[in-house]
């Protein structure tokens, strides 16, 4: 239910980094979401584009990377995904883990469509 | 047509947090320690609070923000113990965040108290992705919730530093193995400290307040 609260913070570091009179330009907001982040991807993009739906922004949309929850073992080494969320090594069974990626929630970058001069 | 990237690398919850740092200043300056209360709805979190503060009474003082969609029936609950209240009505919204805590920490008396609990709207998901400003997140989990939660809602569990097993006096009568719970939260957060207690028996209260009290400055 936070994914359009969240949508509308995404929205407006748009309008932060966009001259006004260069938002129609926006194609793309890419957006890294973390597996471990606690969003759901998909309803973060269906409010982002509810949201700009008849605005300057909205030709429009979001472009989602995903990111994998990977934890190091500090153990035996091992890095490895975990889709369950699990921080548990799947190789030694060891709990002494680290977690590397996952928890990201970030607007990375916006693509504008720019006409050739 | 070609196209322009602009680099932005800005976390979307930025605001959010750049507010739960300033909560964050102010309470240290108040040398007041803050616990962020999540669970679902009915784990028992405003029953906890009160348990807290009939154990508190007279040794520490306590001041709470009750968060929830609608009603201040929690507040009239906690002002029933003479501690510093205001409750928080979203309106619908599923969280507390930084802002609502720092609107209503300006209209509590938070002269000479030591501990602040902020009870947030009942609700496993969304409150886990907003730090107010807290020294430490409690995810409080109920043993009619059944054992498995921790793995159905992993994101609270991995952001809350404690967590309390409530209505552990209704263990027998309900399908919850607590070894099965506990072991489910530490699978996805080994550094949790775990904590069982009963409000109505009152059993795991004073180690839980026991807690609290070696934590403050």
């Amino acid at each position: 239910m936070h994914e359009l609260s969240l949508a509308q913070n995404i929205v407006e570091i748009v309008h932060q980094h966009v001259p006004t009179l260069d938002l129609p330009k926006v194609r793309t907001v890419d957006v890294l979401v973390g597996a471990a982040s606690g969003v759901v991807a998909d309803s973060l993009a269906f409010s982002y584009s509810a949201i700009v739906s008849g605005t300057s922004l909205a030709s429009s949309s979001m472009k989602i990377e995903h990111i994998p929850y990977r934890v190091h073992c500090r153990s035996c080494g091992l890095t490895s995904d975990h889709d369950d969320g699990l921080r548990i090594c799947p190789a030694c069974g060891s709990m002494e883990t680290t977690v590397v990626s996952g928890t990201e929630l970030r607007v990375q970058a916006i693509e504008l469509a720019e006409e050739d001069r | 047509m070609t196209v322009g990237i602009v680099t932005v690398e800005r976390k979307v919850l930025e605001k959010n947090d750049a507010l739960a740092a300033q909560n964050r200043e102010a309470f240290q300056r108040s040398k007041l320690f803050v616990v962020n209360l999540v669970s679902s709805p009915g784990s028992g979190k405003t029953s906890l609070v009160e348990r807290t503060l009939d154990h508190l009474r007279g040794r520490l003082s306590v001041a709470v923000i009750e968060g929830d969609v609608q009603t201040d029936l929690d507040a009239q609950r906690v002002a029933k113990f003479g501690v510093p209240v205001v409750q928080i009505v979203t309106n619908g919204g599923c969280h507390l965040d930084a802002k609502l805590v720092q609107d209503a920490a300006q209209n509590l008396a938070l002269d000479g108290v030591k501990v602040l609990i902020i009870e947030n709207v009942g609700n496993l998901v969304c409150p886990a992705n907003y730090d107010l400003g807290e020294d430490v997140k409690v995810v409080v989990a109920s043993t009619t919730e059944g054992d498995d939660k921790p793995l159905k809602y992993p994101a609270m569990f991995r952001n809350a530093s404690v967590l309390i097993i409530n209505k552990t006096d209704l263990v027998p009568y309900v399908n919850c193995n607590l070894a099965e719970l506990k072991a489910n939260a530490l699978k996805i957060n080994p550094s949790l400290t775990i904590f069982e207690t009963s409000c109505t028996t009152g059993s795991g209260i004073a180690e839980w307040c026991g807690w609290l009290e070696n934590k403050l400055p």
